[in-house]
């Protein structure tokens, strides 16, 4: 399945956005992590950014780079919403108030609890009414992501936007459930190569073991490895670096996908 | 698009376990909702609960997996010969070329909402029998089921809360158009938490007797719970007569509130209008629409409206969640699978607690199940979020 990058959006722990940090992926500047910097949209109607929680903004950040880089109409671009775990601070404050005698929970709260919470204030904020989905595959998210993206795109013939993000549980549940940091990224993705075209992605879904593509840095790596969202960085890597690459990302118990990546120049 | 043929189903509720017993409860307008005894939950409210799942245990193999969610899943399974088919299907395509696409909103999350009860009073930390990634993750369920089920193409869950089962069916369409596989088990479960029951009080949402939809007093709606599966695949060239398919599918949000759906039901009207122009039919080719119908105050009056200006006035309508509760992210293929039924029983279903209809609303309500001709039925799913889907389902022939 055949899809064109148009644009790169990208929030993460010393990645300040996709153009920023282009050069890190593409080996010309040195790694270092940092804590990752968000504000809300400012698109968002003043209720709306004073609820959203963090990955609300990591995903409306992303997102709104990418479409931006792309040139796209955020109020007609169709959307596929990955993470792994959607608000984990608003679900653990839910579940210590579950576990008090008076059960009192938020409106807010339970309305941010969804895992479509994001694509919902992104809709707001983009006054969108396309088709919108919210997926979650575990680890391979992203890579769930990209495949439902890809498959809207050539079978539905209509640009789409990929927004991933994940963000860590406080503890308890951190402990379980470990997440290293704040990670947004997103990809405006086209059916046909138009001069905005950054690279061609050609998705296979792989029914066996392969070794799963890594980033050079081992700063990037542990950030590949330590936030499920963070696993597309070999793909943005292969996208700075603007060379025909094959990329495999680690999919569900066993399965990969094979991303064949072809600079449009 | 191209239909998709529907070739085998499951469905279990607080009406009864398996197709038969549901049409059953359609036929009699019969009605699952009881007032709430679930768990330690002290909130006057009725609820659609499943008897026996804290009995219940997941297949042994699977042990690390079960949670109430899970085992709602396996007995979904079990049923209407659905484990049988799908087996039959994998003997057919190879287990790479079916995929699993399903839907929940709260995943096994009563796992950690009892496993908060349980921290040590020292350190916080959850008790070490405490399973996140089998049990709360959304992946959870698709994990499960595409192990209990032996497959291994592409799988992930949609949770876009309670319009998730209905958009399953969408990504199922899409990936066998694309020719990512061949085959793929959709639908969901939803099963109940203390999450929904205290977050739908939040919102002063839940009702206080057995939910009323399009009634002119209703006043919330009834959480309950449920699992539903089918099996598609594509048509084949000739299809059998009566041969239920899948024909169009409309997604949309609403880009208007988190948790209140568009006065003017605009993103509900989109859904409808895509689903009808993918099944290439016209609003007067539908004989039946399976409303969303929660019987809150809003979410009924804005569908209505949508529904008349789609519909007009002479097409019947109804919402089952009178007689099975509010399935959250299970009410999608749990109508879906309704719908069917009135399809391959010829009965339009009622509205079970409904007494007098709203006099503000327009549509056609049926309060009373029907016996007629059904050939096409448009089933609607919205969710939080602004969250919309709208199915189109028919009888080949």
């Amino acid at each position: 399945m055949l899809a064109f990058v148009e644009g790169v959006g990208l929030a993460g722990p010393g990645l300040r956005g996709w153009q920023a940090s282009r050069a890190i992926f593409a080996g010309k500047q040195a790694y270092s992590r940092a804590p990752t910097a968000v504000a809300a949209s400012e698109l968002l109607p003043a209720a709306e950014r004073r609820r959203a929680g963090v990955p609300v903004k990591l995903a409306l950040a992303a997102g709104q780079e990418a479409l931006a880089t792309a040139g796209g109409d955020a109020a007609t671009t169709a959307t596929v919403f990955a993470s792994s775990s959607g608000d984990c601070d608003n679900l653990h404050y839910i579940l210590e108030a579950l576990d008090t005698a008076e059960r009192q929970i938020s409106p807010t709260r339970f309305h941010n609890s969804v895992h479509n919470a994001a694509a919902g204030y992104w809709s707001i904020a983009t006054q969108c009414r396309a088709p919108s989905t919210s997926l979650c595959c575990h680890d391979a998210s992203f890579a769930a992501g990209l495949l439902e993206a890809v498959s809207q795109v050539a079978v539905a013939g209509t640009p789409v936007a990929l927004i991933a993000y994940d963000h860590p549980y406080p503890e308890p549940l951190n402990t379980v459930r470990p997440i290293h940091g704040d990670f947004g990224m997103a990809l405006a993705l086209a059916p046909q190569a138009t001069e905005r075209a950054v690279a061609a992605l050609d998705v296979s879904f792989m029914p066996r073991e392969m070794e799963a593509s890594r980033t050079a840095d081992p700063g990037l790596e542990r950030l590949r490895t330590g936030v499920p969202a963070a696993r597309c960085l070999p793909l943005l890597a292969a996208l700075a670096r603007g060379s025909r690459e094959t990329v495999i990302l680690e999919y569900v118990a066993g399965t990969h996908l094979r991303v064949a990546v072809t600079p449009c120049s | 698009m191209q239909p998709l043929a529907i070739s085998r189903y499951s469905i279990v509720n607080c009406l009864g376990a398996g197709s038969r017993a549901i049409a059953d409860a359609m036929r009699d307008k019969r009605s699952g909702l009881a007032p709430c005894d679930f768990e330690t939950v002290a909130l006057d409210t009725f609820i659609g609960r499943v008897p026996g799942l804290e009995e219940a245990r997941v297949r042994p193999d699977l042990g690390a997996y079960d949670c109430r969610n899970n085992r709602l899943a396996q007995i979904g399974i079990e049923l209407d010969g659905f484990a049988g088919a799908v087996a039959q299907a994998r003997d057919r395509y190879g287990a790479a070329r079916i995929g699993v696409f399903l839907g929940t909103s709260t995943s096994g999350i009563l796992e950690t909402e009892l496993a908060y009860r349980r921290r040590d009073p020292k350190t916080g930390a959850l008790p070490p029998d405490y399973r996140y990634t089998q049990t709360h993750n959304t992946f959870s369920l698709a994990d499960f089921v595409r192990r209990y089920l032996g497959l291994q193409g592409p799988a992930f869950v949609v949770s876009s809360a309670c319009s998730s089962t209905a958009k399953v069916f969408g990504n199922a369409a899409r990936m066998i158009a694309a020719g990512v596989c061949d085959a793929a088990v959709v639908g969901g479960v939803d099963t109940l938490c203390l999450t929904t029951l205290y977050g739908f009080y939040s919102l002063e949402l839940t009702s206080r007797g057995p939910c009323r939809p399009f009634d002119a007093e209703r006043d919330g709606l009834s959480i309950g719970e449920g699992a539903g599966f089918a099996l598609l695949e594509r048509v084949e060239a000739r299809p059998e007569a009566g041969a239920m398919l899948l024909l169009g599918i409309g997604e949309s949000c609403d880009a208007y509130h988190m948790s209140t759906p568009h006065p003017e039901g605009l993103g509900a009207l989109s859904a409808m209008r895509r689903a009808l122009e993918t099944a290439n039919l016209a609003p007067a080719d539908i004989d039946y629409v399976n409303l969303h119908g929660t019987a809150t105050r809003t979410n009924d009056a804005a569908e209505d409206r949508s529904v008349w200006e789609m519909f007009g006035s002479g097409t019947p309508c109804s919402s089952t969640k009178g007689a099975t509760g509010h399935l959250l992210g299970a009410a999608g293929i749990t109508e879906i699978i309704i719908s069917i039924l009135a399809i391959e029983h010829g009965l339009m279903p009622g509205s079970a607690h409904t007494r007098r209809i709203d006099p503000a609303m327009k549509c056609n309500y049926q309060i009373e199940p029907r016996n007629a001709r059904v050939k096409r039925v448009l089933s609607n799913s919205f969710g939080f979020g602004g969250s919309n889907c709208s199915i189109v389902l028919g009888a080949a022939g």
